[in-house]
């Protein structure tokens, strides 16, 4: 029997284990350990929304970066410590430059797009074509969007907020199928990154993609379709478990005003036509003040669309709710009683005095004692995204320069794949509300680590560390462990440069005895003097030889697994 | 047929083995079956792999008794005093360190192998690169990213992890323990090893713990990670039983800290709960000996000293163990270093890196004793005067593949990727077995000299008629017939010249009447 190559192997190791990932319920081991209630008795912080004045050091600055972008790059680092806290802040929240479109990375010489698209040009201008280039579209649109997540030119909190989005406005790509509405979708979710919750709300009742994937198109006044509806409220504004509540009633009354939306796959926008739409009177319970949407004949009948909205806007609820959300994906999954009066409640305030503009609630949340506070750091259990992405990033993964969206998109797709086996694919969350790990209690988080995902967590950075892999390329894309050691100033001193890695590697920090140890197994290869290293890296700076290159490799490798393998490593 | 082809058949193997009862041996007439008898013969051996990192002194471990003059002039301020080097049996011109009694005695019992003078050509002087040429198994001038145990077990256990653990072999293929990857294990596609990071995280696993978090909501997260990685682990499982069915029963094991006992300890008791594991590696540092290698008073303390105590102590322990768990018949035990030190001592009472040095292998199983011979020393050492090379440090692991674990010669060759000769440091031999059959044991005598390089001579008895002495290489191809002759009944001699035989390891079986008997020769340039 033939050997295969060992990127060959991995890859074929890790698709014959494809499958989709929550914990079965059958994981008897995360069973055994994940919460079953919430978690009690832990010293948590008592910060409050005060602006945070204590040391700007490397510390806070990883902890910033970590949780608004994917991983940490050490450029960031070095550039933060020149900046202050809120220059640090405004700068993330800053507005992004608009990546440029997804493009034609599926031409091959036995391919070619109908529609006329070259390799390298987008598509998204181009007509819908038929169902294979679609196919191929849809995965150039999610493949693009990972690439934008690792090479995004500029240190912004936007790809982490547009990931918010998806996860709150939960599409799956395979069920929305239109490659168009997909990418439309997605940039509605990105314009409004940091902008209006209302307005994004607005957007996303009326876009294409939703309608499609939430059935509204089918909303008829003959036939209504609960399915949007009860979402925008349930998912989307004001969630559930409260009391009192709107009632099964405001969610048919919702259902009814929302009758009549429609889209066109010719030029994927979406209209109203009135002939569908139930013109009759919508009355409300009393959680709305038992108010009344008046029905409205022909064309404005799509105004009662936006007296919707601005009804289920006047509860404090939605505010809250969505607060609570944001919370959760930057801070710790657990809200106290002291959290929920501390930040919640005026966070939500402040959302509803400012007319529902996200980014000055982030901003206050992201400068506040309670975010910077000890106790708020390292708690948040790393997504497959800032898993892999992450690692991408950290470790400054770059693909060949010259190559074009074929092979860079092929890349991606690898990384999609993998999101996947984590239990994260970007595009495919498993259901409308998202991935159980930003909204179930009372595990949260922890769904993300099971006996499934946990052992492909560490054969992914066995992978990256080792032959990598190649994914139809022809080139290994791997980790160069050397490379992230030279951007360190002192990469010949053992000690710090474990330090460098831990701080970038790992939630919580470990102990010096622990680091000791790594350095002597792997930097020192059980010898007792540092020197053996500083030498091993000065000859190896001097003169990359075959076996200077080597012997400084196969030490970092042993480290880098070592550390990636701690369960500190999926922290963050 | 290679051991990943016996592997297929392994159910088949049980059960020839068994036929009527009786041990596959009677059927030894059948190739299939005989190898089968081998390869289950080889079922459950465990190499223990005892890495002493910084470069062992060899020669104030293994002492060349008969060059105390030439010693006293190159490092007369570390040499241990003649009178309290421990003499072995059998020789009077070969001792060992006066703190390895523990060995001392092992030796005594016929417990251990000592290679002299091994290395390789070209040495290297670079604890980083020495060390990986040994893991590696490389040349001086040969970069590879193997290891070669790594390949070993790729030869063995094809496609891992790619469905193990299975039925065949539920348990790591090898187990280190200590943190890092060690790069012996590194096979083409992972790393074959399993690592128990520490002797805290092993005794974590066996209580069902991890390390204890701080009380924050980080730490809540890092606990719950903790388990879930301990719990899904591949090997958690096989290793927590294995560790419940045997604990230490050893009245040797130190009682003072001693790290490698800790490490023999965690590794007695896995064997003998049953892990099928065929490779552990442990690791003893320290013996970077640049200054204060001894006691400034006296030579026989200090700092190496207190090393070969520690090995000492632990292998004897760990054997002692290993019999009373009997598992003693299936485990051998094998130290090596990634040099020896120089011949003559520094001002810092010190050794600085050298060249050569003895390889001590442990086990029932071994050939008691010594291969090679003290190496030579000049009269008045300069600083940088070396070892001879006596023994490329890839025979020995020849041995460890083909006599220890009965690989076939090609597999041999292709994971130590040239043909080296086998270090006779096993009793049983893979290919041809050292045997006599109906005649007396003495009846064919060890060539001497042995190793040898221009010719050798065997003495040999005949109880008359045709006596015949041919001479088989490993794989049991007959390369040269010395003698096929009527001879007298009585003892006789023959001389076999060496004429281009290559280096390697040879067989010479005599053959008269019904009378035969095997044994093995050495040939080296």
């Amino acid at each position: 029997m033939g050997k295969a190559n060992r990127r060959e192997f991995f890859e074929e190791f890790i698709a014959a284990s494809a499958e989709k990932q929550i914990p079965p319920a059958d994981d008897s081991i995360y069973n055994q350990y994940a919460n079953k209630e919430r978690p009690r008795g832990l010293s948590k912080t008592t910060g409050t929304l005060n602006k945070y004045t204590g040391t700007w050091s490397d510390d806070q600055i990883i902890h910033l970066l970590r949780r608004t972008m994917f991983g940490v790059r050490y450029e960031d680092v070095v550039d933060l410590r020149t900046m202050t806290m809120e220059q640090a802040v405004d700068e993330l929240l800053a507005q992004q430059t608009t990546p440029a479109p997804p493009l034609n990375n599926y031409n091959t010489s036995t391919y070619t797009d109908p529609t006329g698209v070259k390799l390298d040009q987008t598509w998204v201008n181009a007509p819908y074509g038929d169902s294979t280039v679609n196919a191929k579209r849809r995965l150039s649109m999610t493949n693009w969007w990972i690439g934008n997540m690792i090479y995004q030119p500029q240190r912004r909190i936007t790809e982490k907020m547009v990931y918010f989005w998806h996860n709150h406005f939960a599409t799956e790509a395979n069920v929305v199928a239109y490659a168009h509405m997909m990418y439309n979708h997605h940039n509605i979710l990105r314009d409004n990154a940091l902008g209006n919750f209302k307005t994004l709300v607005k957007e996303i009742t009326l876009d294409p993609a939703m309608l499609r994937y939430l059935n509204g198109y089918l909303n008829t006044k003959t036939a209504p379709d609960e399915n949007y509806a009860r979402e925008l409220f349930e998912l989307f504004t004001l969630g559930k478990n409260y009391k009192p509540i709107y009632i099964e009633d405001d969610i048919k009354a919702a259902a009814k005003i929302l009758t009549g939306w429609r889209y066109r796959t010719t030029n994927w926008t979406s209209y109203f036509n009135s002939n569908l739409h139930d013109a009759s009177d919508k009355k409300f319970s009393s959680f709305f003040g038992n108010k009344t949407i008046y029905g409205k004949p022909g064309s404005d009948g799509a105004k009662e669309t936006d007296e919707l909205i601005d009804m289920i806007f006047t509860k404090q609820e939605a505010a809250k709710f969505i607060v609570r959300k944001l919370y959760r994906f930057f801070v710790y999954y657990d809200i106290d009683n002291t959290t929920e009066y501390a930040i919640i409640v005026p966070l939500a305030q402040q959302l509803v005095d400012n007319g529902w503009e996200i980014k000055p609630i982030l901003e206050r949340l992201l400068k506040s004692e309670h975010f910077f506070d000890m106790l708020s750091m390292d708690c948040f259990i790393r997504t497959p995204l800032d898993y892999v992405v992450g690692t991408f990033r950290t470790f400054d993964i770059q693909l060949p320069a010259w190559w074009k969206s074929d092979n860079r998109y092929k890349v991606y797709n690898y990384l999609r794949y993998y999101m996947g086996l984590l239990g994260g694919e970007p595009n495919q969350p498993p259901n409308v509300a998202g991935w159980p790990a930003f909204y179930q209690e009372p595990d949260y988080y922890e769904k993300w680590i099971n006996s499934t995902t946990m052992p492909r967590r560490m054969q992914f950075m066995d992978l990256m560390l080792n032959n990598g892999f190649s994914a139809g390329t022809g080139t290994a894309i791997k980790i160069d462990p050397m490379h992230l050691a030279k951007k360190f100033y002192s990469p010949g001193d053992p000690n710090l440069l474990i330090d460098f890695y831990a701080d970038l590697l790992l939630g919580i920090g470990i102990s010096k005895t622990l680091k000791d140890s790594y350095k002597v197994a792997s930097l020192l290869s059980y010898q007792t003097q540092d020197y053996y290293w500083t030498n091993a890296w000065a000859a190896y700076i001097a003169s990359a030889t075959n076996a200077n290159t080597n012997t400084v490799r196969t030490r970092l490798v042993s480290l880098l697994t070592d550390l990636t393998h701690l369960a500190e490593h999926n922290l963050c | 047929m290679k051991r990943r082809d016996f592997l297929k058949v392994g159910q088949a193997a049980t059960l020839a083995y068994m036929i009527n009862g009786n041990p596959i041996h009677a059927y030894a007439s059948n190739p299939l079956l005989e190898l089968l008898a081998k390869q289950t013969a080889a079922n459950g051996r465990v190499m223990v792999m005892i890495q002493l990192s910084g470069g062992n002194d060899g020669l104030n471990t293994v002492i060349p008794i008969d060059k105390y003059s030439a010693l006293s002039n190159a490092r007369g301020n570390i040499l241990i005093p003649q009178s309290k080097v421990l003499s072995l049996a059998n020789t009077t011109a070969t001792g060992l360190h006066p703190a390895m009694a523990g060995v001392r005695d092992m030796y005594n019992n016929g417990l251990v192998n000592i290679v002299q003078g091994v290395g390789y050509p070209d040495p290297n002087f670079s604890h980083f690169r020495a060390t990986d040429i040994w893991m590696s198994g490389s040349d001086s001038n040969q970069y590879i990213n193997t290891g070669w145990i790594g390949r070993f077990l790729d030869e063995q256990y094809p496609n891992f992890p790619n469905g193990y653990p299975n039925p065949t072999m539920p348990d790591p293929l090898a187990i280190q323990i200590g943190s890092g990857v060690s790069s012996m294990l590194q096979g083409t596609n992972v790393n074959m090893g399993h690592a128990i990071s520490s002797i805290d995280s092993f005794y974590n696993i066996v209580n069902g713990v991890v390390d204890p978090a701080p009380n924050t909501p980080a730490g809540h997260e890092l606990t719950f990670i903790r388990y879930i990685k301990q719990q899904t682990e591949t090997y958690t499982k096989a290793i927590q039983a294995a560790a419940q069915k045997a604990t230490n029963q050893s009245s040797l094991w130190p009682t003072t800290a001693n790290r490698l006992a800790d490490q023999l300890k965690i590794v007695a008791r896995l064997i003998a709960g049953g892990l099928k594991t065929p490779i552990y590696v442990v690791n003893l540092g320290g013996f970077d000996t640049h200054s204060q290698q001894t006691d400034n008073v006296d030579t026989t303390l200090g700092n190496h000293a207190n090393l070969l105590g520690d090995i000492s102590e632990a292998v004897n322990a760990f054997f002692d163990d290993c019999a009373i768990l009997k598992t003693d018949d299936r485990v051998a035990a094998m130290t090596f270093s990634e040099f020896g030190r120089r011949i003559k001592a520094n001002a810092s009472g010190g050794t600085d890196h050298g060249t050569t040095a003895p390889v001590m292998v442990f086990g029932k199983e071994v050939n008691p004793g010594l291969i090679g011979s003290n190496p030579s020393i000049p009269a008045n050492a300069a600083v940088g005067d070396n070892l001879a090379l006596q023994h490329d440090y890839r025979t020995v692991y020849a041995a460890v593949l083909a006599d220890w674990f009965q690989l076939d010669v090609a597999t041999m060759d292709k994971i130590l990727m040239k043909n080296y000769f086998i270090q006779p440091i096993f009793k049983k031999t893979n290919n041809v077995d050292e045997t006599t059959t109906y005649g007396s044991d003495d009846m064919l005598g060890q060539n001497f000299p042995n190793p040898f390089s221009r010719s050798t001579t065997i003495t040999f008895g005949s109880e008359g008629g045709m006596t015949t002495i041919q001479l088989f290489d490993v794989s049991g191809r007959l390369v040269k017939t010395v003698l096929d002759q009527p001879m007298e009944k009585g003892k006789h001699s023959v001389t076999i010249n060496r004429n281009g035989l290559p280096a390697g390891t040879y067989f010479y079986k005599l053959t008269n009447g019904k009378n035969k008997s095997t044994k093995r020769l050495i040939a080296v340039d």
